[in-house]
């Protein structure tokens, strides 16, 4: 029973069943892993690249701090005008914007950076999609810091400790995209970090950074903040659209894509904090330095929230393709309880699949890795669970979180969201029958797919990972009931 | 003649209960929100109390409309409803009948959009609006004895406000601080790495009126790893380091 829900993958992936055995058919081994075990992998996944003198594949990992992007991640120096120039920012961005749409969206491209809200799509295409001409409209870029995922809490320091990236960020992208002006879609919560933010956007507006002839450059272009007012669902793309325009957060059925009818009815492109805020520092140093990091085509350094059951609990930058096991114990002081107590992790905020234990043993935080364990990357949050933990009444919160958040617009995910939630609470109390495992499985098929945006797909794949993982520590609880 | 009515309306169920088979399809139950959202005019909260922008808040009012396209005046509606909820405290009808009017939109656009987003607070909350993220990465973290603490000193329940109108309590979905877990939102700071020890220790110190600190209340200055760094120990490289020659 367990093998034929094993089968299920992310649909970013091989959609189908048999697509996904096919897979594994066909699936490589890696030579060089440490432990000796032989890890899956799938036909979308890129090969090690193959070692001329017969040395063991790269280990990621272990980021020299001359290479990190966000060096004022722990506010330890001043966030202001002064002190981010001081930090670099702000250097040669004339120079940059002088160079044209063209070469930064080439060297975007050659970054491989991949956009880092959770979908992973790769950024310099995307900035690329609003094309070159819209007679008559004026063009935004909406900049999504509306952070809520749980797990997620990397913008709120980009916001609060290197504001200037985040507006320089939009500058430049904002040119590569011949946008007219930035909106800043910030959560309703984070008042001290919106506040910042306004500070540093009114210091660059004085001096002349941004604005009419921004940077004398002779480009005009303008940044405003706007406030959410705590709806989660205002982080996929076209509710924030919604919502930006004064009107109730609901996603919008696509196409009319944003890069063509966006925001207020104009080309509109949307992007996260952090993926905005590391393209200065891409353009200033290269877009090959940018790849140098982490395996082929997940390429670059990342924010990783690592809370829960570990011995200190952080926000750190490391490189992409870090082993999760070392980047648990090179920063937060390890599991609690050693790795050995370690239950399970979940590796990308809440919307992703849990990995029991032993998959974490070998897992590797990118993209395409994590996709290949049937999980993802999605916004680089760890939550790691140790032994302690009540794994169904972990998972019941998050169903209970989707509930909460469902904008009711689609019946799949209004329903079913909450179908979930009470399902869930049954198996938390051990009230249920056995076969009601399988029909769980069956009410988050019928919602995964079937709705406008992710979040029907985000409130399904926690139940999933948790039935395909745990399935008999759930029956071990009704049993004992 | 009233009596007559009501006795006849009392039969029709009856005849129709016995000529109408019974409904075969199981509906499911009604899905109520953890929100009201049917407004009943009360005393302090009904139409056409009289409810304005002061000059500070018009002042802003206005910078905010002007970030908008001129035709897109609703976009303001949602922080114009943040300001109105800050110098009001809560969010009535007549609050949002004020901003339809200042946004010139139909009334129930702004209804829509208050009811919708769970922010706005259209009862009166206490002074101190607590505000407990119980989400998993928190609730792993011990949020549950937060709120239990956060019960017993009150001596309320959640939803509720104290009789001196000091504290409201209410859960919120992630906050968005998980790395500092549990976390609480008191009006508009975050109070994170919260124990019950010290989250009581807040609530006296609110009480007696003293000064309180935002941020993480164990220490730690931000989100660093606790007693000591992994990482940006070194002084950050300055303007035109590592940059390429090509700019």
């Amino acid at each position: 029973m367990l093998r034929s829900f094993g089968t299920i993958v992310n649909r970013k992936g091989c959609s189908t069943i048999a697509a996904s055995q096919q897979s594994k058919k066909l699936a490589v081994s890696l030579s060089g892993t440490t432990s000796g075990k032989q890890i899956q992998r799938g036909l979308a996944t890129a090969t090690e690249s193959p070692n001329s003198n017969g040395q063991a594949p790269r280990q990621y990992g272990g980021l020299k701090d001359q290479d990190r992007i966000f060096t004022n991640l722990y506010g330890r120096h001043d966030f202001g005008l002064k002190g981010a120039m001081k930090r670099g920012d702000w250097y040669k961005t004339k120079e940059i914007i002088l160079k044209g749409e063209d070469w930064i969206i080439n060297e975007m491209k050659a970054s491989g950076l991949r956009g880092r809200g959770g979908a992973g799509f790769p950024s310099g295409l995307k900035w690329s999609f609003m094309g070159k001409s819209s007679p008559g409209r004026p063009r935004y870029l909406v900049v999504n810091a509306d952070e809520g995922e749980p797990g997620t809490c990397k913008d709120r320091e980009i916001l609060r400790n290197d504001p200037h990236k985040l507006v320089e960020g939009c500058l430049v992208a904002g040119r590569a995209m011949l946008a007219n002006a930035a909106y800043i879609y910030v959560r309703g919560e984070f008042c001290q970090e919106t506040s910042r933010l306004q500070q540093a956007i009114d210091e660059a507006y004085k001096a002349g950074l941004i604005g009419k002839n921004a940077c004398g450059s002779g480009f005009d272009f303008d940044v405003y903040v706007h406030r959410g007012a705590g709806a989660y669902i205002c982080g996929e793309e076209t509710a924030l659209i919604e919502s930006l325009e004064g009107k109730q957060g609901k996603p919008r059925l696509k196409p009319p894509f944003p890069a063509d009818t966006g925001l207020f009815g104009c080309p509109t492109t949307v992007a996260n904090v952090e993926t905005v805020a590391v393209a200065p520092t891409i353009l200033r140093r290269g877009g090959n330095w940018f790849a140098q990091f982490g395996a082929p085509r997940n390429s670059g350094t990342k924010l990783f929230c690592i809370s829960g059951h570990v011995n200190k609990p952080c926000t750190v930058e490391e490189e992409m393709s870090i082993p999760l096991r070392e980047l648990i114990e090179r920063h937060c002081g390890g599991v609690r309880g050693g790795w050995d107590n370690l239950l399970a992790i979940i590796p990308g905020g809440s919307s992703v699949p849990v990995l029991p234990k032993h998959l974490c043993d070998t897992a590797v935080m990118d993209f395409d890795s994590l996709r290949d364990l049937q999980s993802g990357l999605g916004t680089a949050a760890v939550i790691v669970m140790d032994k302690s933990t009540d794994i169904v009444s972990a998972i019941a919160r998050l169903s209970a979180f989707y509930r909460h958040e469902s904008c009711g617009q689609c019946t799949p995910c209004r329903e079913g969201s909450r179908w979930l939630d009470l399902m869930m609470a049954r198996f938390e109390s051990g009230n249920a029958h056995k076969d009601e495992i399988d029909q769980i499985i069956e009410v988050t098929k019928q919602i995964e797919g079937h709705t406008i945006c992710a979040l029907g797909d985000a409130a399904a794949w926690p139940v999933q990972g948790l039935v395909r993982h745990f399935r008999p520590e759930i029956e071990k609880r009704l049993a004992q009931a | 003649m009233l009596a007559s009515i009501r006795s006849a309306m009392g039969a029709i169920p009856r005849i129709a209960r016995i000529n109408i088979p019974q409904r075969l399809i199981s509906t499911s139950m009604v899905s109520k929100s953890d929100k009201l959202f049917v407004h009943r005019n009360t005393e302090d909260n009904k139409p056409g109390i009289k409810f304005e922008f002061n000059a500070d808040s018009m002042k802003k009012a206005n910078e905010i409309i002007k970030r908008y396209p001129p035709q897109y005046k609703k976009a303001a509606m949602i922080p114009l409803l943040h300001l109105a909820q800050k110098q009001h405290g809560w969010v009535p009808i007549y609050v949002m009948d004020y901003v339809a009017k200042l946004l010139e939109v139909p009334p129930m656009r702004v209804y829509e959009v208050a009811t919708f987003y769970t922010m706005f607070n259209r009862e009166p909350v206490g002074k101190y609006f607590l505000q407990v993220c119980t989400t998993t990465p928190c609730e792993l973290c011990g949020a549950s004895g937060i709120v239990k603490a956060i019960e017993d000193h009150l001596k309320i329940k959640m939803g509720e406000t104290t009789e001196d109108k000091l504290f409201t309590l209410v859960e919120v979905e992630c906050a968005g601080a998980c790395v500092n877990a549990p976390v609480m939102a008191i009006n508009e700071d975050y109070y994170e790495d919260l124990t019950p020890e010290t989250t009581i220790k807040l609530l006296e110190d609110l009480k007696a009126g003293k000064e309180i600190k935002a941020g993480p209340q164990s220490g730690r200055f931000t989100c660093e790893p606790a007693g000591g760094l992994t990482s940006l120990n070194t002084e950050p490289t300055g303007p035109g380091f590592m940059v390429r020659s090509d700019l």
